[in-house]
C-alpha cells in the first residue's frame, strides 16, 4: 500500500528520532529529547519529517513509537507514589532481594534501594499453598480496614504467594481497593507477571505500579498533541517482546515498554536479515555509552522472560532489579565510544562503563576531556577522519587523544601510543566478543555461521575486527544505522505473549487441560492484538519452558501449532531433548521431564519482504583518497583507501583495508574482508575465500 | 606473543571459566547449585597451577579449588591422563572441605597434547550417610566417600561407581544429574580453550600462565609492601556445637606476604563442625584479600602470599576421620576473626563482626499417613552483615558467604513445606554510629499430613556479632518451636505434624558510638521498621519531636 505514511519515533536518553515512512522513502530527524514534556520533542520532528516529505500530519496512517521514559524512571526513582501490598509475613520480600552480594569482594558494596521504601509496604493475612489451595482464606474486611489508611498513594501493587497458580485473593483486594480507592491505580502481580518466583513477580509488579500513572498521563498528552497537530491517527506502542501493542494495553502494563527502545533495534536488523534471507544473524548495536548484542534465528530475535533493568554496579548482573516479562534476549555491556578506559593494578587495560558521554566527551572532542575513550583509540588508529566526524559537525584533535592515551595508558604500560591505541581498541572488541561468545553459548548457538548486521554510531567502526574475533565471515551494515530503532518500529508486527505457571510433569501428562490451558493463553493474548486491529490474520507462536524433574533451570521449547492443538506427552518431550542437546550436549537417561511455564505469542504475521537481488555485475570502487590506518592482521600501519559510502551503489566493489565514510558513521573493512554494494543500500562485507 | 595478545587471552580464560559456571548453574539438579550458586569453577595449566577462577558464591572454594588439582595429578598421573578422562572426588582434604561438595577435574588436551585442567565443584543435595547436618561422630557416617578416581575413562563413564553412589544415597537422581553437569561444564571450558589456542597459533598454556602469574604476584606483593609491618591478635568465641570454640588468630606483615596463624584455637568438636585445612585457608584468604587486595583475581599466584597456618588437631586444622559436614558454620565466622586483628593494623577498613555463617536448615520430611510424600529440602538464608566504617551493615545478606536464597516458592514445589514467614527482624541490626545489618525471621511448617526433623546449622546463639569502636552487639540466634520449646542451634530435631519453627537470624554488629549517629538516619530507621519506638528513644536518645517526625510518611 504505497499511501500508508507510518511514523516510527524513539525516545531515546538523548535524541527522540522521529522516522517517516511515506511510499517506499524514509525521512527522518533527530531533535534533543525534551525531558520535562516528551512530546515536544515528537511534535519537532514530526513537523520537521512531514516538511520534508511534504505531507500532511492528517494523513499519517499510524503512528508507532517506543521510549525509555519508563527505564528513567525506574532508574532515576521518579516514578508515583506507590503501596504495595503482600502476604503477612513476606513484607521485605523485594528489599531482601536474594540475600547474596553482586560483587564478592567489595566490602562498603551497597544494595540498590528497593523501589517501594518498608513503610510503604502492607500485608494482609491470607496463604495459597504451591498447589494452588488455600491455606488461610483472605478476610475482606481486613482488607477494607487496610485501604482506609492507603490515602495518598497514586498507584498500589498487589503481590501474593502462589498467586500466579490462584489470582483470587489478588482479585478480591482489587475489588476492594476500586470501591474503597477510586481512582487509584491498581496492578495485581497475577495480571503484570503470572509467574513463579516470588521477588521477580513483585519487583515487576511494583516496577509496573511505579511507572503507571506517569505513562498513563503522558500517553493520554501525547495524544492529545498529537490529535491538535492533525495526527490524529491511532498510535501504537512498541513493547520489549519486540512487537506492538495498543495505547490502552501499554497504559495498563507500562513495564512491558521499558526495554522498547534496543527491542526497535533487534527487530530493524530482522528485517534487514528477511529482506537478505539469512536465517542466522548476530545484531550489534553500539552507540556512545553502550552496546547491545542480540541472536536472530529465521528472522525473529531471540526472546527471553526476565532481565535486569536498573544496574546500578558497573552492569554488574544482580546490581539492577529483575523484570519478568517477554523480552527480546539482548546483553548489554558498557562499552560504547564515549567507553573510559585505564590501567589496573595488574597492568591491565580495562574498559568502561563509565563514559566519557558527550560533555566533555572524548579527549579528541577538545571539550576538556583527558581520559582516553574509545572513540580516542579509533581516531589514533586512523580509523576516523578528524576533518570529517559527523559530517564535519565536531572537530577532532588527534594530538588530545594520542596525549590521554600515552599518559593514561601507554606510559603506565611501556607502550607507544599507537601500540597502546591498538591494544585499548581489542580491549573493548575482545569485550563485546566475550559477551556475545556466552550469550551464543547459552543459547546453544555456535556463532560461525552467523552473519552479522551492524548498527548504531560506533558499531561499523568495530564490526569488522569482532567478525575475524568471532570467526564471522558476513557482515551487513545497512543504511540509516543512526534511527534503526525508530526504522525498526515500522517493521513490527502486533503482538502479545500471554504466559502462566503451571507445573505438570510429562508422566502425568493431561491432553485436555494441555488444550485449554492453550486456548485460554492464545484468547488472551488475541484480545491484546486484535484491540489494535480487530479484523487482521493472526498467528500464534506456542512455547513451553521444560526442564529435569529436579532442575531449576527450565529450557524454551517451542511447539509447532499442531503439537499444541493437539498435544502429545511424547511430542513435547521430542522437542525437549532437541532443545536440551542443543544447549548442553546431551540428555540426562532416565529421568522425568516436567513443564513449568506456558506462553503464547500472538501476532499479526509479519510481511515477508521482496528479497534484495544480487547485482548481476560488480565494478571496483574508486577512491575518493587514502589514509594510514592500523590493521590488526599487519599489526603495523598500512594504506587503506578512503570511499564516501553514497558511492558504493549497487554491485560496487571495493577491497579491505579500506574506510567508507558517512556523516552518521564510519565503515572500517580489514584487510582480508571484500564490501559490496546492494540494491537497498546495504554495504555487503564478506571474507574472502 | 605480543603484550597486547597475552591481555586479550587473560581475559578470555576468565571469560571462559565464568561460562563455564554459568553452563553449571543452568544444567544442575540440586538447588544449592541452582538457585543458590554454590559452586565454582577454573582452569588450570599442566602443571595445575591455578590461572583463573569464576567468581561465585562461594570464597570457600577459593583456594581449596587452587589446591585440589595438584591432588589429581598425583592420585591419578599424569602419563595416565587421556581425551575423554573425567575424575572425581568428594574427599573433604583434597576437594572442598566436606563430602557434600563434589569436585570434578577434567584434563585439557590440543593438538593431542596435554595442556591443563579444567575443575569445578559444587555442593549437592545428598551423599547418604546421616544425611546434611552436624550429628556425625566421624567422616564415616557423613556419607559415602569417593576417593579421586576416575568418573569417566576417555569418555567411558564408570557404570560401578553410578550404581554404588545411586543405592548409596538418598536423591539418587540430583546426584547423578548434578555429576553430569559438572562434567559438561569441564567440556564446554575445554571446547573454547580450544578454540581460543588455535586463534592466537598457541600449542600451549605455557605462556600465558608466566604472563598471569607473574603480573598477578607482583600486583599482590605490591599491596602487601604497602602495608604496616606490624602483627596483631585477635580471638573470637563462638557457640561452637558440644562446647564454645573459641577461634585465635595471629597477623603478622612481612614485607613479601602476610602470614596467618591459628595458634590457641580450640580443639576438635565431637560432631561434625570441624574445619579442613583447605577451607580454614580459603575463608582466611578471602577475608584478607577483600581487604587488601579485592581487586586482583584468584589463581595461584596471587594466593600464595597469604600463608595461612593452624595447628593440626585444632578445630580449623581437623584431620581424617574427623566429622566435616557443617565445616561452613565455623570456617564462615573465619574472616570475623581475622578482621579483630586486621583493624588493629589496618584502622577504618574492615566491618564489625557479623552474622558470619550462612543461617541454613535442612528439613527431611515425611508423610504421617499415605498420600504424602517424603523429601529432603535444603533452604540458605542469612543474618545481617556487620557495620561498615562509613556505612550500614547489609540487611538479610551473607557475608562472607556470597550465595543466593531460594525463592519461598521454589522451596514449596520442592517439598511439602509451608514458610510462613521470611522477612527483615527488627532491631537486631547491632546499634552504632553506623548500625549493623538486620537478621530476619523465619517460621517453618509441614504440609497437613506431614512431619520432619529440622537439622539446623547456626551459631551465634550465645555469642551474637560484636560491634566494633564502640558498636553495639547484633541480635542473637533464637530456635524454638510455636509452642515456645526452645530448640539447639546445630543438631536434629523431631518437629511434630501441625508444629512450626519460630526462627530469629542474627544481626551485625555496630560500628562507632550510637550517640554519634545521624539524627535524620535513626528517624528514617524508625520510620522504615528497621527500629523500635522503644530502641530509638533508649539507645539512640530519640526526642519525641523525633519520633513524631517518624511517624509522618
Amino acid at each position: 500500500m504505497t499511501d500508508e505514511a507510518n511514523l516510527g519515533v524513539d525516545i531515546g536518553g538523548t535524541f527522540t528520532d522521529v522516522v517517516l515512512e511515506f511510499g517506499n522513502t524514509l525521512f527522518s530527524a533527530k531533535v534533543l529529547t525534551t525531558y520535562a514534556a516528551p512530546e515536544d520533542a515528537i511534535l519537532d520532528g514530526l513537523a520537521q519529517v512531514c516538511a520534508k516529505a511534504g505531507l500532511a500530519p492528517d494523513r499519517l496512517t499510524r503512528i508507532i513509537h517506543g521510549t525509555t521514559l519508563a527505564t528513567n524512571a525506574l532508574i532515576e526513582r521518579r516514578g508515583a507514589k506507590t503501596a504495595f501490598i503482600t502476604t503477612q509475613g513476606f513484607r521485605d520480600v523485594i528489599e531482601m532481594r536474594t540475600e547474596s552480594r553482586f560483587e564478592q569482594y567489595d566490602l562498603n558494596l551497597q544494595l540498590p534501594l528497593p523501589l517501594i521504601a518498608r513503610n510503604h509496604r502492607h500485608t494482609v493475612r491470607e496463604r495459597v499453598d504451591a498447589g494452588g489451595n488455600v491455606l488461610i482464606a483472605l478476610d475482606r474486611a481486613e482488607v477494607e480496614a487496610l485501604a482506609q489508611t492507603l490515602t495518598g498513594y497514586d498507584s498500589i501493587a498487589v503481590g501474593l504467594l502462589h498467586s500466579y497458580l490462584n489470582p483470587a485473593h489478588e482479585r478480591t483486594i482489587r475489588d476492594v481497593l476500586a470501591e474503597r480507592l477510586p481512582g487509584v491505580s491498581v496492578s495485581l502481580s497475577s495480571d503484570v507477571s503470572p509467574q513463579m518466583r516470588e521477588y521477580e513477580r513483585f519487583n515487576t509488579t511494583c516496577a509496573n505500579a511505579y511507572v503507571k500513572p506517569m505513562m498513563e498521563s503522558y500517553l493520554g498528552r501525547l495524544a492529545d498533541r498529537l490529535a491538535g497537530a492533525g495526527a490524529d491517527c491511532p498510535i501504537f506502542l512498541m513493547h520489549s517482546g519486540g512487537g506492538i501493542i495498543s495505547l490502552e494495553s501499554a497504559a495498563e502494563f507500562p513495564v512491558r515498554l521499558v526495554e522498547s527502545g534496543p527491542a526497535g533495534g533487534a527487530i530493524f536488523a530482522a528485517d534487514i536479515a528477511r529482506r537478505h534471507r539469512l536465517d542466522k544473524v548476530l545484531s550489534f548495536d553500539m552507540g556512545g555509552t553502550t552496546a547491545k548484542i542480540c541472536l536472530i534465528r529465521d528472522g525473529a530475535p531471540k526472546t527471553a522472560r526476565v532481565f535486569e533493568v536498573a544496574r546500578s554496579y558497573r552492569f554488574k548482573k544482580g546490581s539492577g532489579m529483575p523484570i519478568s516479562i517477554p523480552v527480546i534476549d539482548m546483553v548489554e555491556i558498557g562499552a560504547g565510544g564515549g567507553s573510559l578506559a585505564h590501567v589496573d593494578a595488574l597492568n591491565q587495560i580495562r574498559i568502561g562503563p563509565e563514559s566519557a558521554g558527550s560533555e566533555p566527551g572524548p579527549a579528541c572532542y577538545m571539550r576538556g576531556g583527558t581520559r582516553p575513550a574509545v572513540t580516542d583509540a579509533d581516531l589514533v588508529l586512523g580509523r576516523l577522519d578528524p576533518a570529517n566526524f559527523a559530517g564535519g559537525s565536531i572537530p577532532l584533535d588527534p594530538a588530545l587523544s594520542g596525549k590521554a592515551i600515552e599518559t593514561h595508558l601507554g606510559d603506565k604500560l611501556g607502550m607507544d601510543a599507537l601500540t597502546a591505541a591498538f591494544g585499548l581498541s581489542e580491549v573493548v572488541d575482545e569485550n563485546m566478543a566475550n559477551a556475545a561468545r556466552v550469550h551464543a553459548v547459552e543459547n546453544g548457538e555456535d556463532l560461525a555461521d552467523y552473519t552479522m548486521i551492524a548498527f548504531g554510531g560506533a558499531a561499523p567502526l568495530h564490526a569488522g575486527r569482532l567478525c575475524e574475533k568471532l570467526g564471522i565471515d558476513r557482515l551487513l551494515v545497512p543504511p540509516g544505522a543512526g534511527v534503526g530503532s525508530a526504522i525498526g518500529f515500522l517493521r513490527a508486527p502486533y503482538s502479545f505473549e500471554a504466559t502462566r505457571s503451571v507445573y505438570m510433569r510429562l508422566d502425568a501428562f493431561d491432553p485436555r487441560s494441555v488444550k485449554a490451558l492453550f486456548a485460554e493463553l492464545r484468547d488472551e493474548a488475541e484480545g491484546f492484538v486484535r484491540s489494535c486491529d480487530a479484523d487482521a490474520t493472526v498467528l500464534a507462536d506456542y512455547k513451553v519452558y521444560m526442564r529435569y524433574v529436579g532442575q531449576g533451570w527450565e529450557i524454551p521449547v517451542t511447539l509447532s501449532e499442531a503439537e499444541a492443538k493437539d498435544p502429545a506427552a511424547a511430542a513435547f518431550l521430542a522437542r525437549f531433548e532437541e532443545a536440551y542437546t542443543s544447549l548442553f550436549g546431551r540428555t540426562v537417561a532416565g529421568l522425568s521431564v516436567e513443564i513449568t511455564v506456558w506462553a503464547v505469542n500472538a501476532t499479526t504475521p509479519v510481511e515477508d519482504p521482496v528479497p534484495v537481488a544480487e547485482a548481476a555485475s560488480t565494478t571496483d570502487a574508486p577512491e575518493d583518497s587514502h589514509r594510514q590506518m592500523f590493521s590488526a592482521a599487519d599489526d603495523a600501519l598500512t594504506r587503506a583507501g578512503v570511499v564516501q559510502r553514497n558511492r558504493i551503489g549497487d554491485g560496487v566493489r571495493i577491497a579491505g583495508p579500506a574506510i567508507l565514510t558517512e556523516d552518521e558513521t564510519t565503515i572500517i573493512l580489514p584487510r582480508g574482508f571484500t564490501a559490496t554494494g546492494r540494491a537497498d543500500g546495504v554495504i555487503d562485507i564478506r571474507r574472502q575465500a | 606473543m605480543s603484550s597486547v595478545a597475552k591481555q586479550i587471552m587473560w581475559n578470555r580464560l576468565i571469560s571462559i571459566v565464568e561460562e563455564q559456571a554459568q553452563a553449571l548453574v543452568r544444567t544442575a539438579f540440586s538447588t544449592s547449585v541452582r538457585e543458590a550458586g554454590d559452586l565454582s569453577a577454573g582452569v588450570y595449566d599442566d602443571m595445575g597451577r591455578m590461572l583463573a577462577q569464576a567468581v561465585t558464591g562461594t570464597p570457600g572454594h577459593v583456594n581449596a579449588m587452587a589446591d585440589a588439582v595438584a591432588h589429581f595429578i598425583r592420585e591419578i598421573g599424569v602419563a595416565t591422563m587421556a581425551e575423554g578422562d573425567v575424575y572425581i572426588t568428594n574427599d573433604p582434604w583434597m576437594g572442598t572441605g566436606h563430602l557434600h561438595d563434589i569436585t570434578v577435574v577434567s584434563p585439557a588436551f590440543h593438538q593431542g597434547r596435554h595442556v591443563g585442567f579444567f575443575g569445578c565443584t559444587a555442593h549437592v543435595v545428598d551423599v547418604g550417610g546421616r544425611g546434611f547436618g552436624a550429628d556425625g561422630n566421624s567422616i564415616y557416617e557423613e556419607g559415602v566417600q569417593i576417593p579421586i578416581m576416575r568418573f569417566a575413562d576417555r569418555g567411558e563413564v564408570d557404570r560401578t561407581l553410578v550404581k554404588m553412589l545411586r543405592v548409596n544415597t538418598r536423591e539418587p537422581d540430583q546426584l547423578i544429574g548434578d555429576i553430569y553437569a559438572l562434567a559438561a561444564c569441564n567440556e564446554i571450558g575445554q571446547r573454547r580453550l580450544t578454540a581460543m589456542l588455535a586463534e592466537y597459533g598457541d600449542a600451549d598454556l605455557a605462556g600465558i600462565a608466566i604472563f598471569i602469574l607473574d603480573n598477578s604476584r607482583r600486583a599482590t606483593l605490591e599491596r602487601i609492601a604497602a602495608l604496616p609491618r606490624e602483627t596483631a591478635s585477635a580471638k573470637m568465641t563462638i557457640d561452637g556445637y558440644s562446647a564454645p570454640v573459641d577461634l585465635c588468630v595471629t597477623l603478622d606483615i612481612k614485607s613479601d606476604h602476610i602470614a596467618c596463624d591459628f595458634a590457641g584455637t580450640s580443639g576438635l568438636d565431637p560432631k561434625g563442625i570441624n574445619v579442613p585445612m583447605v577451607y580454614t585457608k580459603a575463608y582466611a584468604c578471602y577475608a584478607l584479600k577483600c581487604a587488601i587486595a579485592p581487586d586482583i583475581p584468584n589463581n595461584a599466584a596471587s594466593l600464595e602470599p597469604f600463608r595461612i597456618t593452624a595447628p593440626e588437631g585444632s578445630i580449623v586444622n581437623a584431620r581424617r576421620p574427623a566429622p566435616v559436614a557443617l565445616r561452613h558454620v565455623i570456617g564462615h565466622l573465619i574472616p570475623d576473626t581475622v578482621y579483630g586483628a586486621l583493624d588493629q593494623i589496618l584502622p577504618d577498613t574492615v566491618p564489625a563482626e557479623g552474622a558470619g555463617a550462612l543461617c541454613n536448615f535442612q528439613l527431611s520430611l515425611r508423610p504421617t499417613r499415605q498420600g504424602g510424600r517424603r523429601a529432603e529440602v535444603l533452604t540458605f538464608n542469612s543474618g545481617g552483615s556487620g557495620a561498615r566504617p562509613t556505612l550500614d551493615g547489609l540487611n538479610a545478606t551473607a557475608f562472607p558467604s556470597g550465595v543466593m536464597t531460594m525463592p519461598v516458592e521454589a522451596t514449596e514445589h520442592a517439598g511439602p513445606v509451608i514458610i510462613w514467614r521470611k522477612e527483615l527482624r527488627p532491631d537486631s541490626g547491632g546499634a552504632g554510629r553506623h548500625r549493623g545489618g538486620l537478621g530476619q525471621y523465619m517460621e517453618v511448617g509441614a504440609r497437613e499430613g506431614h512431619e520432619f526433623d529440622f537439622s539446623a546449622m547456626f551459631d551465634r546463639v550465645n555469642h551474637p556479632a560484636r560491634g566494633r569502636n564502640g558498636g553495639q552487639a547484633g541480635g542473637a540466634t533464637e530456635v524454638a518451636l510455636d509452642d515456645g520449646t526452645s530448640l539447639p542451634g546445630k543438631g536434629r530435631s523431631h518437629v511434630p505434624e501441625g508444629a512450626k519453627v519460630m526462627l530469629a537470624f542474627p544481626g551485625g554488629g555496630g560500628y562507632g558510638d550510637p550517640a554519634l549517629r545521624d539524627r535524620a538516619e535513626v528517624v528514617r530507621d524508625l520510620r522504615l521498621g528497621y527500629l523500635s519506638e522503644a530502641v530509638a528513644r533508649q539507645v539512640y536518645g530519640l526526642s519525641d519531636a523525633e519520633v513524631a517526625a517518624a511517624r509522618q510518611p
